[in-house]
């Protein structure tokens, strides 16, 4: 206790500094907490008395109890075939010479910049009742995709790509040399593999694993499109029961349930396998390029990898098609109708999605920069708190954060539902935590002394910040913007429970244009959101371009 | 030499002062535990000295300097600047500018705006910083460099930059915390006598923490021998050489032989059965064990019979200007004698039997 009086007194004396921490203190408490804790009251305070009639509800209730199921069988699912994928892409990216590599990565990474249900659609138009394939193609009559495959399959098309980012990095990190070494002493290709590079990698992909089971167990888009009634699932069944029978406590109890496996899964990366992982950095440039596959093993993955590559575009041919084609499954003919109605009826919430993404963005990215150096650099009372509360966001599924504003900003002190604020506070508070990641990571490697010696010639700690500190974690911060504006532009979890007539967004309409069948207005919304996210990473892999070539890296 | 003595400097004549100072680093796991880093340290210090803090790694010289700059925060004690109570001032309202061992020059500004940095935060005028910068530019020579980035300079121009970028402040304290370590050993001692000249020609008191004994004694007006957070010594070069106050600091500083015997008189001790004349005096009563050093340079060989003591040659080395030899002498372990104009003298033989003489003003015995 007198420890942390005299940490406050120590960092009073900069005030403006500590000014900066109790207002982000007070902001991760109001925003990111208070909703958590409304969600979780929610389920357990009825009228005044406190009850768990809710929770006996998934033992009584063959649908909560399904959908429970359900939810983490697919969330398993996925994760173990997603990973499984990303690292074959990015083992043949990393460990092979195959050609067109460049390409492969492209077309890997599109669907992360893309809405997350934009497979959902492409299946919809090529195995749907008037799908591509199943219709015209196998003329089936009763082919039905909703349900577990349906989703299953979408959802390894959206969160496959993110394995690989991570998986990608991990593999980078271990020096062929090491296989090297391996051969050099008598192992043969096969071993090698086992004994050495996958050993290695083995905490990265169990992290790769854990972060694809999150996104699918948080995932709302893929199963409110494909798993329809028959088979429900914990996300949209939080949704219906708010919006469609206006059971908040129901809907509660199952955010509630929804945040368990999430957080658990969170605290495991975290706490667990994150100090597991080994870093083999040796500061010597490694020109040894890996000898650990066979020609034929090469070919096999790579053609594994390509089937994945090709179907990306198949998936996006079909939806480019789609939002020129007049009525899909009956009536090829080439159609500017539904582009029309984007820039007409749709326009709206084109400019709303933009506006409260080009708000939240710069926002969210300095605020995660502002964390990371008060987390790396500055001694004070609950820091490790702080820390926590800021990253927690990033494995509260977005369905759970919709429910906690609507509960928490819908009456006094503070009322914010339909408002252009809750969305740019839901986006900015749900999707800092990367920054602060990136952030925390890039701070950790630079010299606190350079820091120290501005402080030293008379900058207080907001001045360090914005003149040394930010500067020198221009990179991450760029790519905290990139991630926080491409989330924003596909966000649709949370959102859909906060838009509102006055404030639309694409994501909102184009799950609505599916929901009434009109897939070719959900593709053109799909393939705008797509050329505008697009615009803005060239805007700002521009504008790091240019810093960059002020800020020539010098390395400490 | 009177007049150098750092111990009497009066309150109200001294720049910089430090009361009792400690600090005591808690382990963040177990805060009953800790660790003293810097331990009752009472230190003063007039204008225009320039100080060196002097010891081995995990001293606390580190702690101390960074105490002074307001980055590290004291668990007992006080600091002055003048007459005037620092420990509550940030460290970016604190006087004192520091050269830190990695330069820590700012990475993403050319030469220009890592020495202007300081300036611009005080709302200087155009004119005025650009005169200054170039003035200490030219003082620490470099001038046309100005517009270069960080990343084309060598490292004794990076350590110039960081050099400027302080002394552009114009600050009552200079702080230097082992700013030569990085550089190669040629530049070392040439950035060491730029270091000093410029010192000298501004009169900023200067507070320089370094390890390498030599560059303390090369540099300083006053040194301060740290030894596990406690000041062992406090004097000017020759006095922490030739008069060391412990056993630590004979060691520490240069090369030391110790003679262990027994008090004699007030100006005599014994030693291996010998007498030795201790002129300096010896601050024990008679009959009490006493511990006398004496420097390599202050012993003489003689190869072919007389010494007052006797031992035999263990090891010889020839070095150019001098020779080392090793001599065994009973009960008094190894000692280090050189031979200087070695090449024309000649070294003796292992195991050749020697004498050995100690000078006599250069005996030293030690206080404890």
């Amino acid at each position: 206790m007198r420890a942390a009086k005299r940490q406050i007194e120590i960092l009073a004396r900069d005030p403006l500094l500590l000014a900066v921490v109790v207002v982000i203190f007070a902001a991760i408490a109001t925003f990111v907490v208070y909703p958590l804790a409304k969600v979780f009251l929610a389920s357990v305070l009825v009228r005044g008395t406190w009850t768990l009639e809710h929770y006996e509800l998934l033992t009584t209730r063959r649908l909560y109890r399904n959908a429970l199921v359900n939810s983490l069988q697919v969330a398993t699912f996925v994760g173990v075939v997603g990973t499984a994928l990303g690292f074959l892409i990015a083992f043949v990216v990393t460990r092979t010479d195959v050609p067109f590599k460049r390409v492969l990565h492209m077309l890997t990474l599109l669907p992360i910049i893309s809405p997350p249900f934009v497979g959902a659609i492409s299946i919809l138009f090529l195995f749907g009742f008037n799908g591509l394939v199943t219709k015209q193609l196998l003329q089936l009559q009763d082919f039905n995709i909703y349900g577990r495959w349906g989703v299953i399959a979408s959802q390894i098309f959206t969160f496959a790509p993110l394995a690989y980012l991570s998986l990608r990095g991990v593999l980078q990190s271990i020096s062929p040399t090491l296989e090297d070494a391996a051969f050099n002493i008598g192992a043969g290709k096969w071993q090698a593999f086992w004994k050495v590079t996958f050993p290695l990698a083995l905490p990265g992909i169990f992290s790769a694993f854990l972060v694809v089971f999150i996104e699918s167990i948080s995932d709302f888009g893929n199963p409110l499109v494909l798993a329809g009634a028959a088979f429900p699932m914990l996300a949209p069944q939080a949704y219906l029961e708010i919006t469609g029978s206006f059971n908040l406590a129901r809907g509660a109890m199952l955010a509630t349930i929804l945040l368990l496996p999430s957080l658990t899964a969170f605290a495991i990366q975290r706490y667990w396998v994150s100090r597991r992982q080994y870093v083999t950095v040796t500061g010597k440039p490694t020109a040894s390029t890996s000898k650990l596959v066979t020609p034929f093993a090469k070919w096999t993955l790579f053609g594994i990898v390509a089937s994945f590559a090709l179907l990306v575009v198949a998936f996006y041919a079909v939806i480019v098609v789609g939002a020129f084609t007049r009525v899909w499954g009956f009536d090829y003919s080439f159609t500017l109708q539904h582009m029309n109605y984007v820039f007409s009826v749709g326009l709206d919430s084109v400019r709303d999605t933009l506006l409260i993404a080009i708000v939240s963005t710069p926002v969210s990215g300095l605020l995660g920069m502002l964390i990371a150096f008060l987390v790396v650099r500055r001694t004070f009372p609950g820091k490790a708190a702080l820390e926590f509360g800021s990253i927690l966001s990033y494995a509260v599924p977005g369905t759970v954060v919709g429910i906690g504003y609507i509960l928490a900003f819908n009456a006094p002190p503070l009322i914010l539902t339909g408002t252009f604020a809750i969305l740019v506070l839901a986006f900015v508070f749900r999707y800092v935590p990367v920054g602060i990641q990136n952030g925390i990571a890039v701070l950790k490697q630079i010299d606190p002394s350079i820091e120290e010696a501005a402080q030293n010639l008379g900058a207080d700690g907001v001045t360090t910040f914005r003149k040394i500190t930010l500067p020198l974690i221009a990179p991450a911060f760029f790519s905290g913007l990139v991630y926080a504006f491409v989330r924003a532009m596909t966000a649709i979890s949370a959102a859909i429970f906060l838009v509102s007539a006055n404030w639309n967004l694409m994501t909102v309409q184009i799950l609505n244009q599916v929901g009434s069948g009109r897939l070719g207005v959900a593709a053109a919304f799909s393939i705008l959101t797509i050329v505008l996210v697009m615009i803005a990473i060239a805007i700002i892999g521009f504008l790091v371009e240019r810093t960059g070539k002020t800020t020539s890296t010098i390395r400490f | 030499m009177a007049s150098q003595e750092p111990r009497h400097v009066d309150e109200h004549e001294a720049d910089l002062r430090i009361v009792g100072l400690g600090k005591t680093f808690v382990s963040p796991e177990d805060p009953s535990e800790g660790v003293v880093a810097v331990d009752d340290v009472n230190l003063s210090f007039r204008k225009g000295q320039l100080v060196t803090l002097l010891g081995p790694s995990g001293c606390g010289k580190t702690t101390l300097l960074r105490m002074i700059a307001g980055f590290e925060e004291p668990t007992a004690g006080d600091i002055f600047f003048g007459s005037a109570r620092v420990n509550e001032l940030a460290p970016n309202r604190r006087d004192a500018a520091m050269v830190f061992q990695s330069y820590a020059i700012f990475p993403h500004l050319d030469v220009f705006d890592n020495i202007a940095f300081g300036l611009r935060l005080k709302h200087l005028d155009r004119r005025t910083i650009q005169d200054r910068v170039d003035t200490v530019a030219g003082l620490v020579g470099l001038e046309g460099m100005t517009k270069r980035p960080p990343s084309q300079l060598s490292g004794g121009q990076q350590q110039r930059v960081a050099l400027a970028r302080c002394i552009v402040m114009e600050p009552r304290l200079l702080l230097f915390d082992e700013p030569l370590s990085n550089l190669d050993a040629k530049l070392r001692d040439q950035m060491r006598v730029e270091i000093r000249d410029l010192q000298q020609r501004l009169g900023i008191t200067s507070v320089y923490v370094t390890h390498d004994q030599v560059e303390a004694m090369a540099l300083s007006d006053v040194v301060v021998v740290m030894n596990a957070g406690r000041v062992e010594q406090v004097g000017n070069p020759i006095e922490v050489y030739a008069r060391p106050a412990s056993r630590f600091v004979a060691d520490f500083i240069g090369k030391a032989n110790f003679l262990e015997g027994r008090a004699l008189d007030g100006t005599a001790i014994e030693v291996a059965g010998v007498r030795v004349d201790v002129p300096n005096g010896v601050p024990h009563p008679a009959g009490s064990a006493v511990t006398a050093v004496v420097r390599p340079e202050a012993l003489t060989l003689h190869q072919t019979g007389g010494g007052s003591l006797r031992g035999r040659v263990a090891r010889t080395a020839f070095l150019g200007s001098l020779g080392e030899v090793v001599v065994d002498v009973p009960g008094q372990g190894s000692w280090l004698i050189d031979v200087p104009n070695a090449a024309e003298v000649g070294l003796p033989g292992v195991d050749d039997e020697v004498g050995v003489t100690p000078s006599a003003r250069s005996v030293h015995v030690l206080p404890a």
